[in-house]
Formats: structure tokens, C-alpha cells, sequence
């Protein structure tokens, strides 16, 4: 009884409390419900109401988004979009192509955007020209945070090759350390998957197999290769890791029962958490032949085709989601860098800093290339075939040059 | 006179319209829920049909390309696991609520004390959803977190129950939570159903000299052929409705080891962009569940219709 | 002895008896204290199974987060804290707002309240014309609705989606009500339906033959004698909407969401931290109402199947 009591009063306030500010209201619908997550976030309201907007919150969690997606296909069906979504990858390509997005190109011209994001943001960012989504952050996948104490006390430097990386793996085995620490969720089995190609083919291999889905590199002996690499590190693992949530994977390597995890850098927030302190505690290095490289993935918010008097608010919203302070803020807990490319790294952390440094050198030697596992390679309809075989072969077992041919046949079929 | 007449007439009318809408009222109160069915089951179906013939990828797109999509499942090496995991897992989940359902009923049929709370224990997993006590579960079964590690430090350091990290084992790991939460519910229907039996047959019966068991088997059993239906029903739509126990157990792993076709629908339609897929898939598993349901259906409703009413 | 007919059992024997029957085994005089033992045995065995999960649930909630990673989920927490419980209720985050899920009772209040009365009512009604007014088809029409119950919601949710934005009310707690209310119907319909089927016949007709119109015999004759099965009905009916999560995410926005999407947005984050303990207390609150449900309705649920026949 007391709680109903509790809750009428709640909502009464609620009400109250909306009912009284009479200004615009933007619909945000994302998935960052974690209390750091939720705290970075809370800083782009605080701004939109120093514009004078509101900001009406509808939160839904699970899946990476999934949830998130199948819900906005209802609200797409009902005819009532919210006016922003938080989106990833070729998800915005997907909407735009439905023509259910709005055009942010008024303010993404007047504030230069184009000058700073980097240019394979912009890619998933626009559509045909138009900007119709604002990106909050760069995250980048091909990385492997390692356990400080256990590297020194084995003399393990950070692996440059594979090689190096199963020969480290052998002694922190020996040493009675789990070598690898993972989750065996599809998603995390494709982020290994993601440095596995970059690792055994290089970027071009990388783009013209994961990317452009040239069946010939797609079924070539250099795919094999990636996979045979996904084998090895499968006898790194523990036998308790199906299913395991990733952060419980990183718990293992913070508190010192294993010794590395290939992660994205979203990892480094836990171990920050945890008070932890990169080059004291952790190490934070590029997956072995990755180097240079830099598979990234970038959450934005998409702006959707709403009623004119709506435009306003999401061009504020944009705005405000470009802003650098923001931008710094939002990135510095979350673990990612900026995603525009002029915001300075003086307070970021040490992998931070190294991530900023590797975006502008992967950039110019054309290695940035889309995160295959989170959405930037292959649109949403191929991506969950492929992950499919990946997860089956890494799970399952068998030869690589089988699942080779099974990833050749899943985009076929998925196409 | 005239009055006469029209009044003998008024009160002729009266009767005969009210007996009129008698006649059609059970009818038009019926209506909205056929209606509501027509339209929001049947109608959807259909819909969902018609997308299965459909090119539709994230949105529906009216070009028909016949049976693609069914082909496109089936050349899914992912699908045949779902459907192989759906027989197994329905067959044994409605199978072990059952006979757990009614074991559970028959014990606490024996004038147990504290009966009330036993119930509440059995009942108690259908109330929390299963958002959370997917996470504990999950934990249980992890060789490394629960029973088998809890076992293995009581002393019995062989035991092993690591069915849940193994790729032909987990699909039964499914099956026990699946149990755990429905079980209760069935074995509250059963125990009403015992409770409503006449003591008198039990008693001529045991009077003429039958045993325990085959009073039971024979007499009690049967009587309640008609909750096996109920329960049945209720099972069958928990199964198939199936989604988040397995996202939140096994997330469709070891791999896609423990995939089910809802898994399989809802990651085609809602995550994959893949709506004809999802609607082919959707079909299939309404035409095996209809095949099941629908001989079981009429037989218990004629059944019902042949015992006297 | 008349042969039980129809969907459900229909008790024929006195339901005043049950404080007072014999088990079979004491019908035969053969009540011994090693079968009480089985059967306590027995029971007490799968008591303790059941329960295992809700005692890593409870135990889980009360220990700080390292011990959680520390990893013996059935160990006693070393340090008992309530904070999750408060942390839970007050300060959750639920998306940007972090102030637990307690906002989020009332909107399921709202919605699962009505829909479940609405659902039962028409429920009842249905149950009633499907038995007591004989027309040719009922029983194909009462096989058809109860096909329904077999629809997943995942094939009804965006054709629902459009229809809801077509009368606008795709973001309201009509729009939930009205949803749940439409795919209740063949539950409650089945439930009614075999409760009434055995509803004696006599006294419908003799009630006809009095002169008494459609409504008044279900209002004065059935509905008060429906209490089991109202009761049946409103204990699956509460359990399922309340526990709903796809269409109380896909229908409602911002704070007017259900528990449910609250408790979800809560649990699942993906990227971010999942502080257990908060998880497992947010969940044992949202499933306070329905515990509640039934502890209490569970002896009325018993009654409910079994009390439906008045001895004529």
C-alpha cells in the first residue's frame, strides 16, 4: 500500500513538474541506462535546456539496441517516430533509405562538421548529401586490455605478432592464469572476429572482404586464415565462458585471474571504475598485426522526419551533441574518443590519447575502417548471418576452410 | 375498440421483438471477441502470411517472390537447429510440467500441513519475470559460478554439470528453467482438479479391494483428462511464446546451440532486416503448432460436446 | 455418477469436504508414517529446488557488488547491505532519470488494472453465451478464439503498431490496455467457458421460464456464483500483463512507461556497469504486486477450478 502511496506521489510531482515547463520537448530513445552512461547523457540535457528545449526520455535497454530497434519499428509502423534515436553504423543508412529521416544539413554546414568528422563517419552519418545524423564518439574494437601485474611478473611484453601473442598466452597459462578472458555472446565473438581478419589480411583485405563482400576474398585461404586464428584463441579461453556478460570477462582481468581480453574501449571504463590506472595496473595494446589500424564503431543520434515545429528542437539537439565540451565530457566516460577530430586529448587518459593519435594515422594511410561486429561494414540483414557462422564456427569448432564456405554461402543467401 | 386492438397488438409486439433480441443478444455479445479475433489474430496471420510471399526486407515492399523465403530459411544451417531445439524442448517441457504438475498435486493432496505454503513455493516462478531470474539461473548453472562448484567444494569433487556451457547439452538447461517457472501453475489446475473427484468412487473402490496405484491410474487420473487439456494449452503457448527465458539463460548459445524459432523470428524481423524471412519462419511455426493443436482441440471439444451438453 | 464433462474438470463431489476427506490411501486405512515421510520427503526436496533460485536472488541482493564478482552466489554476503534494495527503489538509473523504478508502479497499475477487468468481464460474458445459449457453431467458434492463444506477440506487434497510430492511441495506456485486453480474450474466454460449462443447465432454464431477460441471469444467477473463477482469471490475466515487456516498450514513451521497461532498462545495459545486487532487488519489487497476487489469491485459486459445480 505504501508503495502505491509512494508512487502516486511520484507521478503526481512527475506530472506536475512536466506540466509547468510549457517549452519544446525532444524525444530521445537510446540505450545507455548505466549510471555512467546515464551521467554522460545527462550533460547534453542540461545543455538542451540551457537552449530551452526539453528532453523527454524513453530509455530501452537489452540487446546493444536491439530492444531499442524492434520498439522504434513499432513507433515507425504507429506513425509516431521520436525525434531523436540513437543509432549505429549502417541502422542509419537503413532508416534514411525508408526516407523516414530529417536533414540536419542547415546546422552541419553553419557549424562545419564536415571539416572535423572523420570522413568514414560522415559516410554513415549522411545520406545522399544530407547530414541526418549527429555521432557521438568513435569507439575502436581491435584492442586487448592485459593485466599489468601478470605481464610483469611473467616479462611478457605486449605481443606484436600472433605468434607472440599464443607464446604469452602459454606462459600465463603455465603461470596458472586464465590466458584469455571472454564472453561467449555472439557479439563479443564477432569484436574478436573483427581484429582476427584485420590481423591475418590487412586493411584491404579487410575492406574488400568485409566490406564490399567480394566473394573471392570472402572464400579466400586469407579468411581461413582469420579463422584458424579465431580457433587458436578459442583454446585460450575457459571452459565457463558461454554466455558470460563481457564486463564479468573484464572483472577476470581486473582482479587478476586472467590475463588479457580483446575488447572494445568501451572495457576501459571498468577498469577506471575499478580504480585502476592504464600503464599502472592495465595495459591497453592494438590485437597483434592490428597496429595502425583502426576498426571503429560510432554511436549518433538520428534525426527523424518530424513536424515542422519539431525541426528546432533536433537541430538544438545536434547542435548540442557536436558541441566539444560535450563531446570531451560524454567521451571521457565513456571510454571512446571524440568524434570530431579538433577536441584536445589533454584530459584524456593514456589509451585515450593513443586512440586520438592512431584515428589521425589510420586515417592518413587509409586504415580506418568500419567495426564488422557492430554494424559499420555490412548492413544489419547480412551482418546477422555472418555473425551466425562466425559464432557457430568459434563455439561449434570444425576446419576453418569450412567455415570459410559457410560464410561465402551466408551472404548469398542473406543478400 | 381500437385502443383494444392496438393495445392487444402493443403487448403482442412487445413480447415478440424482446424475444427477437433474446435471440440475438448472445450473439451480439459474442460479436466484439469474434471480431477482435477475426481481425487481430486471423487478420495479422494473414498479413504475416502475405509477407512471407513478399521481397520485404526492413519494411514491407509488395513485390511477391513466391516460396524465396521459405528457401532462404531452410538454407539457414541456424533454423534446422531451431526447429530440432523446439521439438525437444516442447516435447519435454510440456511432458515434465505435466507429470511434475500432477506428482506435485497428488503429494500435496495428502492432507499436508503447511499445504498453503508449499503451494506459494511452487507458484512463485510464474509471478517474477524472467528479465532477472535468467541472470540467476545463469549463474547456477555455470560450472564455474553455481551447483556444480557449490557440489564440487561440499566435497564430491567429480561433479559435473557443465550442461549449460556444452553445445548439445544446453537446450536441456532450458528445459529445466522452463520447468521451474511453469510447473506451479500446472500443478495448482491439477490439485483443483483433485479436489473436485468424488471420495465415494475411491472409496467403493477401495472397498472392492484396488490398490493405491491402480486407483489412481484408473479412476483418479482419468477424471482429469479434461485439465490435461487446459494445462496442455497453457504450456504449448508458453513454449512457443518462449523468448526472453532464453535470451536471458543461454543468449541463443553456446553459438546458436539453444536457438528456438521465436529467437529465430524476432532477430529476422526486428534485428536483421529480414522481414520476409521472419514472416516465413513465423508461418512454419504457427502451421507445426496448429498441426499439433488443432486435431488435440477438436478431439477434447467434441469430446466435451459427446459427454452431454 | 455423472460423467464429468467438457474442458475441465467439473467437481461432483462436496466441496465443503475438504477439511474433511480422506485421502485414498486412508480410505483404504492404510495411512502409515513411512509414506508421510515419502511424502514430506519428496516435497521438501523439491521445495528447496524451487526455492534455490529466489535464495541466489535474495542472497545476491544484500551482498556489495565485489563480493558478487568474488563469485560464491549461495554464500552468506560477509557485509549485508540494504543498499541495493534503496538503490533499486531510489536511484537506479532508468535511463537518464535516476530514480529507481518506483515512478513506473503506477502506469502498470493503470494499465494491468484495467485491462484485466475489462479482459474478465468480457471473459465471463463469453464463457456464458458459449454455454448456457445453445446456437448451432459454438463450439467451432469457441475453437476459433481459442486458437488465438497461440499467436506470439512478436507477429501481432507491428501490424497492432499500425492500427494503434491509425485511432491514436499508439502511446497511451488505452493503447495498453486495449492490447492486452484483445489478447486476453481467449484465455479468460476459455477459462469462463469451462467453469460455466458446468454450471447446472436447470438452473438457466428454470430462470428462462421465469421470465428472466439475457442480462439478469448473468448478473444474478452466474456472476454471483463466479467468484473461483474470476479469481482464476485475474491471477494469469495480472501475472501476464503485468509481467509484459514488448508491447508496454513498443506503446508507451518517457515516464508513462511500465515497470517492466523500467526494470528492463535497469538490468539490461549493455556497454555500461550491471551492478547485480541492484538488479536482483529491482527485480523482487517488481514482483511484489504479483507475489502478492498470489499468495493471497492461491487459496481462491484452488477453490476456483474446482469449486464449480453447486450441488443441484
Amino acid at each position: 500500500m505504501r508503495a502505491k502511496v509512494l508512487a502516486v506521489w511520484a507521478a503526481g510531482c512527475l506530472g506536475a513538474g512536466s506540466a509547468m515547463a510549457a517549452e519544446q520537448v525532444v524525444e530521445v530513445v537510446h540505450w545507455w541506462t548505466s549510471g555512467g552512461e546515464a551521467a554522460a547523457l545527462n550533460v547534453l540535457k542540461q545543455d538542451m535546456q540551457k537552449r530551452g528545449y526539453g528532453w523527454k526520455d524513453s530509455p530501452v535497454a537489452g540487446g546493444g539496441g536491439d530492444q531499442a530497434r524492434t520498439v522504434l519499428r513499432a513507433r515507425v509502423a504507429a506513425g509516431n517516430p521520436p525525434e531523436a534515436m540513437q543509432m549505429l553504423g549502417y541502422i542509419i543508412t537503413d532508416y534514411a533509405e525508408e526516407g523516414l529521416l530529417g536533414d540536419l544539413t542547415p546546422v552541419a554546414v553553419k557549424e562545419g562538421w564536415a571539416l572535423v568528422v572523420p570522413a568514414p563517419l560522415q559516410k554513415f552519418d549522411q545520406y545522399k548529401g544530407h547530414w541526418v545524423a549527429a555521432p557521438v564518439n568513435i569507439h575502436r574494437t581491435n584492442w586487448i586490455w592485459a593485466n599489468k601485474k601478470i605481464f610483469d611478473q611473467l616479462k611478457i611484453a605486449p605481443p606484436k605478432t600472433f605468434d607472440e601473442l599464443l607464446a604469452a598466452a602459454d606462459k600465463i597459462k603455465k603461470a596458472g592464469y586464465i590466458p584469455l578472458a571472454h564472453g561467449g555472446q555472439p557479439w563479443q565473438d564477432a569484436t574478436i572476429f573483427d581484429s582476427a581478419v584485420m590481423s591475418a589480411g590487412g586493411p584491404e583485405f579487410y575492406r574488400k572482404a568485409l566490406i564490399e563482400l567480394d566473394p573471392n576474398a570472402l572464400g579466400s585461404k586469407t579468411m581461413e586464415k582469420a579463422f584458424e586464428q579465431m580457433q587458436k584463441l578459442h583454446g585460450l579461453l575457459d571452459p565457463n565462458y558461454p554466455n558470460r556478460d563481457w564486463n564479468l570477462a573484464t572483472a577476470m582481468v581486473i582482479n587478476g585471474k586472467a590475463g588479457m581480453q580483446i575488447m572494445g574501449d568501451w572495457a576501459k571504463g571498468e577498469f577506471l571504475k575499478a580504480g585502476k590506472k592504464p600503464g599502472v595496473d592495465f595495459l591497453c595494446f592494438q590485437y597483434p598485426g592490428t597496429e595502425g589500424t583502426f576498426s571503429f564503431n560510432s554511436d549518433a543520434f538520428a534525426m527523424f522526419k518530424v513536424a515542422k515545429s519539431q525541426e528546432a528542437g533536433q537541430l538544438a539537439l545536434a547542435s548540442a551533441i557536436m558541441d566539444k565540451g560535450f563531446q570531451e565530457q560524454f567521451n571521457l566516460v565513456k571510454g571512446s574518443i571524440p568524434a570530431r577530430m579538433d577536441v584536445s586529448d589533454a584530459k584524456f587518459d593514456a589509451c585515450g590519447k593513443k586512440s586520438m593519435a592512431d584515428l589521425r594515422i589510420a586515417l592518413k594511410n587509409n586504415a580506418m575502417v568500419g567495426s564488422f561486429a557492430h554494424g559499420h561494414a555490412v548492413p544489419e540483414s547480412l551482418k546477422g548471418a555472418m555473425i551466425d557462422v562466425v559464432t557457430n564456427f568459434f563455439n561449434k569448432g570444425g576446419s576453418p576452410a569450412e567455415a570459410t564456405k559457410q560464410l561465402v554461402a551466408a551472404v548469398q543467401n542473406a543478400k | 375498440m381500437e385502443t383494444t386492438d392496438s393495445g392487444a397488438s402493443a403487448t403482442q409486439e412487445a413480447p415478440r421483438f424482446s424475444r427477437r433480441l433474446q435471440q440475438w443478444l448472445p450473439k451480439l455479445v459474442l460479436s466484439p471477441t469474434l471480431l477482435i479475433t477475426l481481425v487481430f489474430v486471423y487478420g495479422f496471420i494473414l498479413w504475416t502470411s502475405y509477407l512471407s510471399f513478399t521481397k520485404s526486407r526492413g519494411y514491407p515492399v509488395h513485390e511477391l517472390v513466391g516460396f524465396l523465403q521459405y528457401a532462404r530459411v531452410w538454407a539457414q544451417p541456424r533454423w534446422s537447429v531451431a526447429i530440432h531445439n523446439l521439438a525437444i524442448f516442447g516435447v519435454l517441457y510440456v511432458a515434465i510440467c505435466l507429470f511434475l504438475g500432477l506428482l506435485l498435486a497428488i503429494l500435496l493432496d495428502q492432507r499436508i500441513r503447511q499445504e498453503g505454503t508449499l503451494r506459494a513455493i511452487f507458484l512463485y516462478p510464474m509471478a517474477l519475470s524472467f528479465i532477472v531470474t535468467g541472470t540467476a539461473w545463469k549463474w547456477m548453472l555455470n560450472p564455474g559460478l553455481g551447483i556444480e562448484k557449490l557440489v564440487r567444494e561440499w566435497g564430491w569433487t567429480g561433479f559435473k554439470f557443465d550442461w549449460i556451457v556444452n553445445e548439445d547439452m544446453a537446450i536441456y538447461t532450458v528445459v529445466i528453467a522452463a520447468v521451474w517457472q511453469a510447473s506451479g501453475f500446472v500443478m495448482a489446475m491439477f490439485l483443483a482438479g483433485l479436489r473436485g473427484i468424488d471420495q465415494d468412487i475411491i472409496k467403493a473402490a477401495s472397498i472392492d479391494g484396488a490398490t493405491l496405484p491402480r486407483i489412481y491410474w484408473r479412476i483418479i487420473i482419468p477424471q482429469l483428462r479434461p485439465v490435461f487439456l487446459s494445462s496442455v494449452v497453457i504450456l504449448a503457448h508458453l513454449a512457443i511464446k518462449s523468448y526472453d527465458l532464453v535470451v536471458a539463460l543461454t543468449g541463443g548459445g553456446p553459438g546458436y546451440a539453444t536457438d528456438l524459432p521465436s529467437l529465430f523470428m524476432y532477430a529476422h524481423t526486428f534485428t536483421r532486416n529480414q522481414l520476409g524471412m521472419g514472416a516465413a519462419s513465423a508461418v512454419m511455426m504457427l502451421l507445426t503448432v496448429a498441426a499439433i493443436m488443432v486435431p488435440y482441440l477438436y478431439s477434447e471439444v467434441r469430446h466435451a460436446r459427446a459427454g452431454g451438453h | 455418477m455423472p460423467e464429468p464433462a467438457g474442458i475441465d474438470s467439473r467437481p461432483t463431489g462436496d466441496t465443503t469436504m475438504q477439511q474433511h476427506w480422506d485421502t485414498p490411501e486412508m480410505a483404504q486405512g492404510k495411512g502409515s508414517l513411512r509414506s508421510r515421510v515419502v511424502i514430506y520427503g519428496l516435497l521438501g526436496f523439491f521445495a528447496l529446488v524451487y526455492l534455490l533460485p529466489l535464495i541466489v536472488m535474495v542472497l545476491t541482493s544484500f551482498k556489495p557488488l565485489s563480493e558478487i564478482y568474488a563469485g560464491n552466489i549461495v554464500a552468506l554476503p560477509k557485509q549485508w547491505t540494504v543498499e541495493p534494495w534503496v538503490s533499486a527503489w531510489e536511484t537506479a538509473c532508468v535511463g537518464l532519470s535516476c530514480n529507481g523504478i518506483k515512478g513506473y508502479f503506477w502506469n502498470s497499475t493503470k494499465m494491468t488494472v484495467l485491462a484485466v477487468i475489462l479482459s474478465t468481464l468480457i471473459g465471463l460474458l463469453n464463457g456464458y453465451v458459449l454455454t448456457k445459449w445453445k446456437f448451432k457453431g459454438a463450439n467451432v467458434l469457441f475453437g476459433l478464439i481459442l486458437f488465438g492463444c497461440f499467436i506470439p506477440f512478436q507477429i501481432v506487434l507491428i501490424p497492432m503498431a499500425a492500427f494503434l497510430g491509425k485511432v491514436g492511441i499508439a502511446s497511451s495506456t488505452a493503447g495498453l490496455v486495449f492490447v492486452h485486453t484483445v489478447y486476453g480474450l481467449c484465455f479468460t474466454t476459455l477459462y469462463a467457458r469451462n467453469y460455466y460449462i458446468a454450471f447446472p443447465d436447470e438452473l438457466v432454464k428454470s430462470a428462462m421460464i421465469d421470465g428472466a431477460r439475457f442480462f439478469n441471469i448473468f448478473w444474478r444467477i452466474l456472476l454471483p456464483n463466479s467468484g473461483p473463477i474470476i479469481i482464476v482469471t485475474v491471477i494469469w490475466q495480472f501475472t501476464n500483463i503485468w509481467n509484459d515487456f514488448l508491447f508496454g516498450a513498443s506503446f508507451s514513451t518517457g515516464e508513462s512507461a511500465p515497470m517492466t521497461v523500467a526494470l528492463n532498462n535497469v538490468v539490461n545495459t549493455s556497454t555500461g556497469e550491471r551492478p547485480y545486487n541492484v538488479h536482483m532487488a529491482a527485480a523482487m519489487i517488481a514482483a511484489f504486486p504479483t507475489l502478492l497476487v498470489y499468495i493471497f489469491g492461491g487459496r481462491y485459486f484452488v477453490r476456483g477450478l474446482m469449486a464449480g459445480s453447486v450441488k443441484g
